[in-house]
């Protein structure tokens, strides 16, 4: 984590943590991140996050594999070297499909894997510290962006009353 | 969303996050069984005896095999197609069965994804070995060359190299991402030393935020739906190298369906034989429930009785068509000499898979288990039965002639099933067998008390 202070609000259930999620951004809290060792339904729509744009990715890096392997192909066999093989034509679209199928799919798929990883800052690397080491196990936790924790801290208790929380701090 | 009160939960055994976790971590956290070490001695020693024949091959040449000038593909390529087939089960659980929203597959995907890309391991080594010459593999890439000279585009043996390997980066992809969120859970729970940092290294700095999860299961749900067509096109392909020769007895246009759903039919037969016995050994009788089991015998009476249809359709074209060619090469196959093998494939395909429409059968673990075994050699002979009954007797009777097994190829057989234990139960100590997160997230499913409260349950 940089500089910037969080409040975080653990919980050991998906559904507090959602109605909390929603009587944050009722009251006009700035949600950093939520935490959870799964993946929330209904989480995205309650936080409005946007439709990733990876199958955009997918479709550009899977469009231009497609491109690139049937004009490869149609070079080889039309530009350079014509090869006469049983009497086919040099130009013959069938026998170019499978091919031109299969490397679409492979830059369409690893295209999205790479846009997953950039976008999420996901990368191999030795030192890590987790906001919590049960988030990956059973805990659910908001992070709440706060310039000034001490009244922060108080204000969000009293907007979370009734909800069941594990610890705010 | 309406939920059916008849729906029974996907995971037996009352349970909480943390007891999912901590259930499936422990073989990681703890030291392997007698069993463990007995299954490894047995089959690294297959493994070694496999590399032994693989360097045998290759030091004598493919003369030490049982090919002759009239069979000139026969235990290799079968066993290639056994491996490829096997291999389509795994993608068809975590693909297929995503796009239709079958959450019970929750618990099996993460092993059958295994399954998948060690049996395309197992059989991307078939090709290498056929060539006789493996250090020049990289003939069959189009590379630019000194002699100016690219791969025959029109060949669906060079569509074959390009649809195995992409078939095999997106598996390995596909799981790996899947991955990436449990590898975090393993590098959480262990506290220090070498272990947590390589588990901190793969993880990837997983942290479990709601944007990443958000990317993550679109990109899963976007891999599952390329890696759909994919996997259909893989056999597909492969059924090719035969359907596309003149061949009686290849030559036909039901091979790329027939050849698909054969696949998913053995695959799902390995996972069967795999998961009953990882359930047993590792005790995770909670999450691969008798219904799981149940519900993939379903698929294999689905599968089965597509490819009981494809033979009596094969058989009714061969008639039909009037050619006397395929008239020849069918009945060649049914009552020729090699008869036994067919007998084979129709006993341990056809007839066997139908026993499970009874129900107590099909409930039953030990009668799959052994149906599954069954269903694996005979679709090992369906292979052989296609390729060699149709090779051995063709359009030229003064080469007729019988193709008999060598121990060097038996040799390589055993020696990929070692390569493939070995590989399984490496994978079953080093990464979760079953899909931690996704297991979280259908935990609820059937609950009485949890989906009243319970706003964000679909």
């Amino acid at each position: 984590m940089n500089n910037r202070s969080y409040i975080s609000i653990s919980f050991d259930d998906e559904v507090p943590l959602l109605e909390a999620v929603k009587k944050l951004r009722d009251n006009k809290e700035k949600i950093a991140d939520v935490l959870s060792p799964f993946p929330v339904h209904g989480l995205d729509e309650a936080l409005s996050i946007k439709r990733s744009r990876i199958p955009i990715v997918g479709f550009i890096f899977g469009a231009l594999g497609a491109i690139l392997a049937f004009g490869f192909q149609a070079w080889v066999f039309t530009v350079s070297y014509p090869l006469i093989i049983g009497g086919k034509p040099f130009f013959s679209v069938p026998t170019f499909v499978p091919i031109t199928f299969e490397v679409t799919v492979l830059f369409a798929g690893l295209s999205m894997v790479a846009a997953l990883l950039i976008r999420s800052h996901l990368k191999p690397e030795i030192k890590f510290t987790p906001v919590d080491e049960r988030i990956t196990d059973d805990r659910f936790v908001i992070l709440v962006d706060t310039p000034d924790e001490e009244i922060n801290l108080k204000r969000i208790t009293s907007i979370l009353t009734g909800i069941n929380t594990v610890e705010i701090r | 969303m309406l939920q059916s009160p008849i729906r029974t939960p996907l995971i037996e055994g009352s349970k909480t996050y943390r007891s999912i976790t901590s259930d499936i971590l422990s073989p990681m956290m703890n030291k392997a069984g007698k069993f463990w070490y007995l299954g490894m001695t047995i089959s690294s020693l297959a493994m070694l005896f496999g590399v032994f024949m693989i360097f045998w091959t290759v030091w004598q040449g493919i003369g030490t095999w049982g090919e002759n000038r009239t069979v000139g593909w026969a235990f290799e390529i079968t066993t290639f197609v056994w491996w490829i087939g096997i291999g389509h089960a795994g993608t068809f659980i975590s693909a297929i069965l995503l796009l239709f929203r079958q959450k019970w597959r929750n618990s099996i995907n993460r092993s059958a994804e295994a399954m998948t890309i060690f049996a395309v391991i197992c059989a991307a080594l078939f090709p290498l070995i056929h060539l006789g010459r493996p250090l020049l593999t990289f003939f069959i890439f189009p590379y630019p060359n000194t002699r100016g000279l690219w791969v025959n585009f029109n060949s669906p043996l060079v569509w074959d190299v390009f649809a195995i390997s992409t078939y095999f980066t997106i598996s390995l992809v596909f799981w790996y991402v899947g991955l990436i969120p449990d590898i975090g859970t393993l590098r959480d729970k262990i506290k220090k030393g070498l272990k947590k940092n390589i588990y901190n290294f793969l993880s990837f700095g997983w942290k479990g935020s709601a944007r990443d999860w958000h990317r993550h299961e679109i990109t899963s749900i976007m891999l599952a739906a390329i890696a759909t067509p994919l996997v259909l096109s893989v056999h597909s392909i492969v059924s090719m190298d035969f359907a596309s020769s003149i061949v009686p007895g290849w030559h036909t246009t039901i091979f790329p369906p027939y050849f698909v759903a054969g696949a998913i039919f053995s695959g799902f037969a390995m996972v069967q034989t795999l998961l009953i016995i990882t359930r047993k050994a590792m005790g995770l009788e909670d999450f691969i429930t008798a219904s799981h089991i149940e519900n993939m015998n379903k698929i294999l009476i689905a599968t089965g009785s597509i490819v009981g249809l494809a033979y009596i359709t094969e058989m009714f074209m061969a008639w039909y068509s009037g050619v006397e060619y395929e008239h020849y090469a069918f009945m060649n196959r049914a009552t020729g000499p090699y008869w036994w093998a067919y007998m084979i494939m129709i006993g341990c395909n056809v007839v066997s898979s139908q026993l499970l429409w009874i129900k107590k059968l099909r409930k039953s673990l030990a009668f799959t288990f052994f149906l599954s075994i069954v269903i694996n050699i005979g679709m090992w002979f369906e292979r052989f039965v296609i390729i060699v009954t149709s090779l051995h007797r063709d359009y030229l009777t003064s080469s007729w002639t019988m193709y008999k097994p060598t121990i060097v190829e038996f040799g390589l057989l055993i020696g990929t099933l070692g390569i493939f234990f070995t590989a399984f139960l490496l994978f079953i100590r080093i990464f979760p067998v079953i899909s931690i997160s996704e297991v979280k997230s259908i935990l609820k499913i059937g609950d009485k008390h949890q989906h009243k409260s319970d706003p964000g349950h679909e």
